[in-house]
């Protein structure tokens, strides 16, 4: 390549990029932050304001990329000018790239153009870091404000709170967004200090744990006073990059725990590397993103969130990482089988929960179904239950079903089978019957 | 108890003047049938006038029995359930004749159909406050969808608030229906005929930015059509606007006062991925 980096991290001149080229540019700078959600917002529509935040708790997803994922929200980056250099990350100084920047007012039409269209339920604002955190999140706040004031838009916004901002500004940020996020991005500080050299754990922690006290306060004062302005309404999340360092899934998840229980985060959200750069501190270039791992590691997210798991049960120091070949249920499960078999009529929900192939809903119709009769085998499948995996682990009426019979080998093998056909395409070739546990 | 075909007008008050006549005249309906096509059959056939006073005094003894029932009634009867009235109707006579205790048995052989319709028929809404679109045709938004049950009635509180201030329609192609509202009034009304307004200039321009948002978004790595497929079927495609053909993305008529060159020059190709310069450094192989 013969294009010399002079220009990077300054600010080129892009007077003549017209908004179709920008959106290319700053989506294209985006798209790797997985964090992107609408939910927890219920605001109703006001007379005079465009749209309303009540798709509410499930969220909404307006279509699904050609990546399986869910797009919900205008993700682009405000600009993908960037003062710092982090290994990871397509928009570092260092790399040649052509950079971009929104006016406010470009952005702001193009937000409430999308929603008119319901094309989109929001925007997600992000930014490099423009000259510094501070000015940037200025910058931030000036559009959100435009959007929200002039153009009256009463919809979904989720902003990035940039780690080394003045919690000044971030106060700001919050009262005009339904969510923050602060991206912890690596998940140890050995690695920050490797690969983001400009960003620091408590730099990353400052924000995470103003946002926390500000929304508690925020809504304390809602008991009081019915029109006091709402801080983050939404709450805020994080996104961790997996696989850029040698950290283990175990590290991670207890990470996530602490997360959940000190900072009240709503989400953490993961993002398999995708290999932007060669760096010696990183996977080469040819490394396929971790897509398994990621995927596992969002099945134990849920299993931290609504069924009652800690990180410990289901990993540990000397076991630190998901089994590829089955989920992290099946698999605690598969290492606590004094635990089963469990009678669906008699046992709570927790231990109902616990089964492989029962979930939130049907440990719910069960508990409900129950009341009424007592349940069979054959009525669980109508209830919902995922009878290939949960038929190992559980009694109707003191039965199993009909002619099944299995060992703890053949039990295993029995759940691999299960799992294939539910797993994404892409990490086929990376499951094999044969590899060892 | 005779057995007997019911003929209705193919409305809700209709089914519930079919369930009074059955109590009245002490019939069991075999078959209900609205509209042109009668079931060929033995059984007598008799018309059923829709009587708002009878359809009131069910739904009132249903919803005293259970409100959950009555909301599963007038939802069922959005789904398209195979003979969606055989099934309400024997959940009504179970629950006239029985008390509300077998709705809790969600595996409840006669519940079961109209519960699954029913999760169908929400699943079908959800997905479509989503998945809906709507395109601005000279101030009044209008959108069109093609779904299996009736979504409209379910529709209708979402987009009304979320639009509160505009002006819209929404066309549903299945069913020949369409919701409109203006200034906080909307009305659900039959129609035949249907076609969409001519798009402008501006409609092509913004149809041509969320397209391209939608291709520039997707990682190239990590593609996975049968995720999106699981996600978002197929069947939902065709009214969206990132599934498009080219000619949907150029104005087929030109705005007033507006001459042809409003647009910048050079436009790509709709679809055409993003030029390989500003994407993603280190996606190229």
């Amino acid at each position: 390549m013969s294009v010399p980096p002079a220009i990077a991290g300054a600010a080129p001149p892009c007077g003549e990029m017209d908004v179709l080229e920008k959106l290319t540019v700053l989506t294209d700078a985006a798209k790797y932050d997985a964090a992107c959600t609408s939910s927890g917002g219920d605001r109703r529509s006001r007379a005079g304001y465009i749209g309303n935040t009540t798709t509410a708790a499930a969220g909404c997803c307006h279509s699904f990329s050609a990546d399986g994922r869910c797009v919900t929200l205008l993700k682009v980056l405000l600009t993908n000018r960037c003062v710092y250099d982090c290994a990871y990350c397509v928009n570092r100084r260092s790399n040649e790239t052509v950079r971009a920047m929104f006016t406010p007012e470009e952005l702001a039409d193009l937000t409430v153009q999308f929603y008119r269209r319901n094309y989109i339920e929001g925007l997600f604002l992000s930014s490099g870091v423009y000259r510094s955190p501070d000015y940037t999140t200025e910058l931030m706040i000036r559009t959100l404000r435009l959007l929200r004031e002039t153009y009256r838009f009463n919809g979904y916004i989720h902003a990035k709170a940039i780690p080394g901002t003045a919690p000044e500004l971030v106060e700001q940020l919050g009262f005009l967004a339904d969510r923050l996020s602060v991206n912890i991005e690596l998940p140890s500080e050995a690695g920050l200090r490797a690969l983001a050299p400009d960003k620091t754990k408590q730099a990353i922690l400052a924000p995470m744990g103003q946002i926390r006290v500000r929304n508690q306060q925020s809504r304390e004062e809602l008991v009081k006073y019915r029109h006091a302005p709402k801080f983050a309404p939404a709450g805020q999340s994080t996104q961790l990059i997996v696989g850029a360092t040698p950290d283990t899934d175990f590290h991670i998840l207890r990470l996530t725990q602490a997360l959940y229980d000190r900072y009240r985060l709503k989400r953490v959200f993961y993002s398999a590397y995708v290999p932007v750069v060669e760096n010696p501190l990183l996977p080469s270039r040819d490394t396929k993103p971790p897509l398994l791992r990621e995927h596992r590691l969002y099945q134990a997210d849920w299993l931290l969130r609504f069924y009652g798991f800690r990180a410990e049960e289901l990993l540990e120091p000397d076991r630190p990482d998901f089994d590829t070949r089955v989920d992290p249920k099946c698999s605690w499960a598969l290492r606590h089988l004094d635990f089963f078999p469990v009678e669906v009529n008699r046992a709570d929900y927790e231990a109902l929960l616990r089964v492989p192939g029962v979930g939130v809903v049907s440990a719910r119709r069960i508990l409900v179904s129950r009341r009424v009769r007592r349940l069979r085998i054959e009525d669980l499948p109508k209830l919902g239950v995922v009878m290939k995996r949960a038929q190992y682990f559980l009694t109707a009426s003191g039965r199993m079903a009909e002619g099944l019979r299995f060992t703890q080998d053949s039990l295993l093998r029995n759940l691999i089978a299960a799992e294939r056909p539910a797993l994404p395409q892409a990490v086929f070739e990376q499951l094999s019957l044969f590899a060892p546990a | 108890m005779t057995e007997i075909i019911y003929e209705y007008d193919g409305s809700f008050e209709g089914f519930l003047s079919c369930v009074f006549e059955s109590y009245l005249c002490k019939e069991l309906p075999t078959a209900f049938s609205s509209g042109e096509e009668l079931p060929s059959s033995l059984f007598p056939v008799r018309t059923v006038l829709t009587d708002p006073e009878r359809a009131a005094r069910v739904y009132r003894k249903v919803a005293k029995l259970s409100p959950e029932a009555a909301d599963l009634l007038r939802r069922g009867f959005l789904t398209c359930l195979p003979e969606k009235e055989l099934c309400l109707y024997r959940l009504t006579a179970k629950l006239l004749e029985q008390g509300p205790r077998f709705l809790r048995d969600l595996s409840d052989e006669t519940l079961l159909p109209v519960l699954r319709a029913v999760r169908h028929l929400n699943g079908e809404v959800h997905q479509y406050k989503g998945f809906t679109r709507f395109s601005d045709l000279g101030g009044v938004l209008g959108g069109e969808i093609q779904p299996k049950n009736r979504v409209l009635p379910l529709l209708r509180r979402h987009f009304c608030d979320r639009y509160r201030n505009e002006r819209f329609f929404l066309y549903d192609r299945t069913h020949h229906e369409a919701l409109f509202y203006q200034e906080g009034k909307s009305l659900i009304c039959p129609l035949d005929h249907f076609r969409m307004a001519p798009t402008d200039e501006t409609e092509a321009r913004y149809r041509l930015l969320w397209k391209r948002f939608y291709d520039t978004i997707a990682i190239r790595e990590r593609e996975n059509p049968r995720c999106r497929m699981t996600q978002m079927p197929k069947r939902y495609w065709g009214t969206m606007t990132e599934f498009q053909g080219e000619s949907y993305f150029r104005p087929t008529a030109a705005p007033a006062g507006v001459s042809g060159s409003a647009a910048p020059a050079g436009i790509p190709a709709p679809g055409t991925p993003p030029a390989p310069g500003p994407s993603a450094p280190g996606s190229a192989p």
